[in-house]
């Protein structure tokens, strides 16, 4: 192995130890970023060693000795400082005191939730989305500044900024770095999922030319989804939003004509679904039904995913079952953008009748105004129902809203059929 | 990136010796190991290939050979598929794996082609060639 291998090779152990080594600092120092530098610390050891001595048969308990015995040295030398300062004449700390002792016990601990609780902690309620999603990359991802940068379209000094930010917060709070029980526990998952799908998104939001680091966000946030499942077995909702994750990103190969135009989901070509996600997808969302879920956000968006999923032919979808689907998701999530849906999924269901019966009341929705959707469905209705010059003032409409050029072309062509 | 980790048959394999309760065991683990960390997509063992078959090709013809093949290396015991970041992130995870067989072995690490390696051969056309036909198979 050459030295540029090696170096790699001890990066790339360091990548995937990152997030447990940093959990496990975290429950040690009760601080994000010093575990951080400590976890730093142990790479530069580890690259000065290793190439001598060979990598460890377990890198990550060998890491996390380093780190821990960093901590430690630290703390014993704060200490003696700290002493030294009352020789002076200052006075310690009270609550200080005692305060080895229980980093000594915590070195004996054995907690296996550390990952789950430093999940948990990047994904706090009191930090931005933008800030949690930055900071979960950073931990768990193990990202760096300037990919994280890049994946967001944002610069490396924003983004730096903003985990800087996170961490002291987070810091200033003074958590405890549990992971919640109880009632907290319901609205920091919340808090933790919503995260998660929103890196999703912007890797799934992602164009032809872009950089390629870009897409990769879809399985990161995959992959932590699947992490998170294994931590937490019993809790629907990560079953649910991981199947509507490993469903949607099934498609990521269909969506894009060749030219880098939206391909709808019902023109998609099939084939280019990925069936190995798709499997894993249904899976996944099976495990959140059986789990009481089914009438989770996440688990009902994966089950109107996992409709189209099942159908290998646009003709064999089930819009009945999506039609009810929607109604139950408004219940628990309710939108104009679900009831735009919900309409469409009514027109194919019943007929372009029952579509414009519900999209009427639509119309007047403040959050819809300047919406192309709603009169490209509408149009659409129109144009299924025989009423083409009608359609025709809508597909119009729809062109003149819509930002995006082949979106734009697209409702145009759709306007210059209703004249045939 | 997407690779598929196969495990090379040995003699012991190709005999059907099953593993020991301690290598099962050890081999659980860590596939729990690669679960947990979100990589493993997919995974199964294989029969000994005297229990497959071969189809070879020449021209028009097609003959049928029975099991089992003589090139034991070059034989697949075993599979996963993860979804990893890069060649040595997979490298790394294979190295954490326990020695599947009693005695020396091999496991094989090949990326699977994605949609971007076609980028220069597959111009639009071909791209509309490849899609008509495959969306025939997939409707059947």
């Amino acid at each position: 192995m050459t030295a540029t291998e090696t170096h790699r090779a001890i990066e790339t152990v360091f990548r995937i130890e990152l997030a447990r080594l940093i959990a496990g600092l975290v429950r040690l120092v009760r601080d994000v970023s010093l575990a951080e530098e400590l976890a730093q610390d142990a790479l530069l050891a580890a690259l000065s060693e290793w190439p001598r001595a060979g990598v460890p048969q377990t890198p990550g308990a060998w890491l996390m000795a380093v780190a821990k015995r960093r901590a430690v040295d630290g703390i014993r030398r704060d200490r003696m400082l700290a002493r030294k300062h009352a020789e002076i004449g200052r006075d310690l700390d009270p609550a200080y005191d005692g305060g080895f002792e229980t980093v000594e016990a915590a070195l004996d601990d054995e907690i296996g939730d550390e990952l789950l609780s430093l999940i948990f902690t990047a994904c706090h309620p009191m930090l931005s989305p933008e800030a949690r999603a930055a900071l979960t990359l950073r931990l768990i991802g193990g990202l760096a500044t300037d990919e994280i940068a890049r994946a967001f379209l944002s610069n490396e000094a924003t983004i730096a900024q903003r985990i800087v930010r996170a961490k002291k917060a987070l810091g200033k709070a003074g958590l405890s770095y549990e992971v919640p029980r109880g009632a907290e526990r319901k609205a920091r998952l919340a808090s933790v999922l919503e995260v998660l799908y929103l890196i999703f998104n912007e890797g799934y939001a992602a164009t032809a030319g872009d950089d390629l680091i870009r897409p990769s966000l879809c399985s990161e946030a995959q992959r932590m989804g699947r992490v998170l499942a294994g931590l937490m077995p019993d809790e629907p909702e990560v079953f649910g939003l991981l199947a509507l994750m490993e469903i949607q990103a099934s498609r990521l190969a269909a969506r894009t004509a060749p030219d880098g135009s939206p391909v709808p989901l019902t023109e998609q070509n099939r084939a280019r679904w990925d069936r190995l996600l798709i499997r894993r997808g249904l899976a996944a969302l099976e495990r959140a039904e059986a789990l009481g879920g089914a009438r989770g956000a996440y688990a009902l968006q994966a089950a109107l995913a996992a409709c189209h999923a099942r159908a290998r032919r646009p003709e064999e979808t089930d819009w009945a079952k999506i039609a009810a689907l929607y109604d139950a998701l408004r219940e628990v999530m309710p939108s104009p953008v679900v009831d735009l849906n919900r309409a469409v999924a009514y027109s194919m269901a019943i007929g372009p009748q029952a579509g414009l019966a519900l999209i009427t009341a639509l119309e007047g929705v403040d959050a819809l105004r300047g919406y192309a959707s709603l009169p490209a469905a509408k149009g659409d209705f129109l144009f299924r129902a025989g009423r083409l010059a009608e359609a025709k003032a809508q597909f119009e409409q729809a062109a003149s809203l819509s930002s995006n050029t082949r979106e734009k072309a697209f409702f145009l062509k759709r306007a210059a059929i209703c004249d045939r | 990136m997407r690779v598929m980790v196969m495990v090379k048959a040995t003699k012991d394999s190709e005999a059907g010796i099953m593993p020991s309760t301690e290598l099962l065991e050890a081999m659980g683990k860590y596939n729990e190991e690669l679960v947990n960390a979100g990589i493993m997509l997919a995974g199964e063992g294989l029969k000994p290939s005297s229990k497959g078959k071969r189809v070879a090709f020449d021209g028009q013809s097609r003959t049928v050979i029975d099991g089992p093949f003589a090139e034991t290396r070059e034989l697949v015991a075993g599979y996963w598929i993860w979804e990893v970041k890069d060649m040595a992130e997979a490298i790394e995870w294979v190295k954490r794996c326990p020695n599947p067989m009693p005695g020396p072995s091999e496991i094989e690490i090949r990326p699977v082609y994605e949609m971007a390696d076609f980028a220069d051969a597959m111009t639009p056309a071909v791209a509309e060639l490849h899609d008509r036909t495959s969306e025939k198979l997939a409707a059947r």
